[in-house]
């Protein structure tokens, strides 16, 4: 295969990972974030406790967390059917990618609301706050970089879910790397998609951490590391929490 | 101003129950400065977040500028408008400051306006006159992670001054400072108290802080309040723990043939210079052993322990004039125990 013949497959290939990842980690994002405030809202001791309620959302989330991606695919077909009228191609791989997605965003969601100092959320209840306000207010602009890392590992993940898509005929770069490199002997062509990959990712967190550290860095409160980092820039970031 | 009655609060969990407050009545007057001290464990901060109900009391009534807080309370965990309303009306500082690290010190401050759902322009002005109010008017686009403890204290004031309170609670406010930035918050706590009228309701385990700026102050123990009054009547109770701590006087006799004697100063009284008097109208010579005086407003409070010449029955007359200059004299026996001579 000359580059000339990869040069289309790939491009398109790349728009169409993009394309998967980048809506469904948006559903993950709009879906899994109340989602994971209410599994810490919820939970003993929390603004809206309510252990039956905290226990069916916890045990929907592991569910949905323990099954392998590629079973969750098949066993979503008429799901996605359902929603897009079809199970092949990328818009139809974007159902299984989000809501598998959505409970790993959650709990990543859960962890980081977690962390934020229950005296915060005192504070704003002593100036008459209502629930809507700490969350508002507090939980989320509080954990805001961790909750940029989260999103970034979910995105990384969601990349290696949008391969495993591919084999089902949602396009993709995993789809090319399986159906010319794997199946077809194209050894070159497999080992460029893997290299796009392995860019792709490192952009993608590279910018994560970056978005992360600037929040950090401006309120500099005690240290939430970003949850995953592939690419990790050593640099002085400790200092940042040791100023308080 | 503040009033709490029979106030109960028992935590269970896994069946165990732990008291933590014990039947408190507490009555803080409008305009003063009220420190509830005791060691950690003994209730304070129970007490005080049921003031504003952030701790529901199990039982008894917490009553503030004449509202019943307890009556609004409302069902389940969340609090309903009304009290929402109520705390927005009570100022409260923090240990920890619990200042949001994500908004510079003026947004901090804006926060509560926010809450209150005032304008813009209004919140901005507000929080400007409030920082320049605590010394900080130079810091508000700073984050609070670029701020000394004392000053992230300031803006926690600022903050809790925002909703124009009436009444403020400090919880520990100067516990995480060192003693000289301690100083000077509660030189401002002091200084806000008298401009503002702003009636202040602080828990502490300092005897300083409570010696430095409360009117009143109650010692706490196991749930329970032991004692309680304002400085001058803690003074005057005999054998009362929270004045020998807040004005800790020793020292033994030098010999056989003396008279140790406890002068304690409070009142109109304690303007005199008595202990010269003393000396001089009866022409004997008087060694100070051990002193705790403060000055406050003129008035020196505080308590003093003097020894006299001689056995008791030949100091009958000075101690006699002590008495006549309105001062309580407490004879301290040979063998230290007190003799409460000063009790009526």
């Amino acid at each position: 295969m000359t580059w000339s013949e990869m040069q289309p497959l790939l491009s398109q290939a790349c728009w169409d990972t993009l394309y998967m990842v980048g809506w469904s980690t948006l559903i993950a994002v709009v879906a899994g974030l109340p989602l994971g405030i209410l599994l810490v809202l919820t939970d003993r001791g929390g603004l809206l406790q309510n252990v039956v309620a905290n226990k069916v959302l916890g045990q929907v989330v592991n569910i949905a967390r323990s099954m392998p991606f590629i079973i969750l695919m098949v066993a979503l077909m008429g799901f996605t059917r359902w929603i897009t009228g079809t199970t092949i191609g990328r818009e139809a791989a974007i159902v299984p990618l989000a809501v598998g997605a959505i409970p790993f965003f959650a709990r990543l969601v859960e962890t980081s609301v977690r962390e934020v100092d229950g005296g915060l959320v005192e504070a704003v209840q002593a100036m008459g706050g209502n629930t809507w306000t700490v969350v508002r207010k507090v939980l989320v602009p509080e954990s805001l970089p961790s909750l940029i890392s989260s999103t970034t590992t979910t995105v990384v993940t969601l990349i290696g879910y949008s391969a495993m898509a591919g084999t089902v005929g949602a396009g993709g770069l995993g789809d090319i790397a399986i159906r010319y490199g794997y199946q077809r002997f194209e050894t070159q062509l497999m080992w460029i998609t893997v290299a796009i990959l392995a860019v792709v990712i490192s952009v993608i967190q590279f910018a994560g951490d970056l978005a992360a550290r600037s929040l950090h860095r401006r309120g500099g409160r005690s240290g939430q590391a970003p949850t995953l980092r592939l690419l990790k820039a050593r640099q002085p970031a400790a200092d940042v929490s040791n100023a308080a | 101003m503040i009033t709490t009655s029979g106030l109960t609060k028992v935590y269970r969990s896994r069946g165990r129950e732990v008291t933590a407050l014990d039947g408190v009545d507490l009555h803080v007057r409008e305009g003063e400065v009220y420190g509830v001290i005791g060691q950690s464990g003994a209730g304070k901060s129970s007490l005080i977040r049921c003031v504003n109900l952030l701790e529901r009391p199990t039982s008894g009534t917490v009553t503030v500028a004449g509202q019943d807080l307890t009556a609004l309370a409302g069902r389940g965990p969340r609090a309903g408008k009304e009290l929402r309303r109520a705390r927005s009306r009570i100022g409260m500082v923090f240990q920890h400051f619990n200042l949001l690290s994500s908004r510079t010190v003026q947004d901090n401050i804006e926060l509560p306006l926010e809450i209150l759902g005032k304008s813009g322009k209004e919140r901005s002005r507000r929080a400007l006159e409030l920082l320049d109010l605590v010394g900080l008017a130079d810091k508000a686009g700073a984050y609070p992670a670029q701020l000394s403890g004392g000053q992230k204290q300031r803006v926690g004031i600022a903050r809790a001054l925002a909703g124009d309170p009436k009444v403020l609670l400090s919880d520990e406010a100067t516990s995480a400072l060192d003693p000289e930035t301690t100083r000077s918050i509660l030189q401002l706590l002091r200084d806000l108290n008298r401009e503002l009228g702003l009636t202040v309701l602080l828990i502490t385990h300092e005897m300083d802080v409570v010696k430095s700026i409360c009117d009143s102050a109650a010692l706490m123990e196991m749930g329970r309040i032991v004692e309680s009054g304002t400085v001058g009547e803690l003074l005057a109770t005999p054998g009362s723990e929270l004045a020998a701590a807040l004005f800790p006087v020793d020292g033994d006799a030098s010999g056989p043939d003396r008279t140790v004697v406890d002068v304690t100063f409070h009142g109109e009284a304690a303007t005199q210079p008595v202990i010269s008097q003393l000396a001089r109208t009866y022409n004997i010579d008087i060694s100070i052993l051990g002193a705790a005086l403060d000055t406050v407003g003129g008035l020196q409070v505080g308590r003093m322990r003097i020894e006299l010449p001689g056995h008791y029955e030949d100091n009958v007359v000075p101690i006699g004039f002590l008495r006549e200059q309105g001062l309580q004299v407490d004879v301290v026996s040979p063998e230290t125990a007190l003799v409460k001579e000063g009790a009526k």
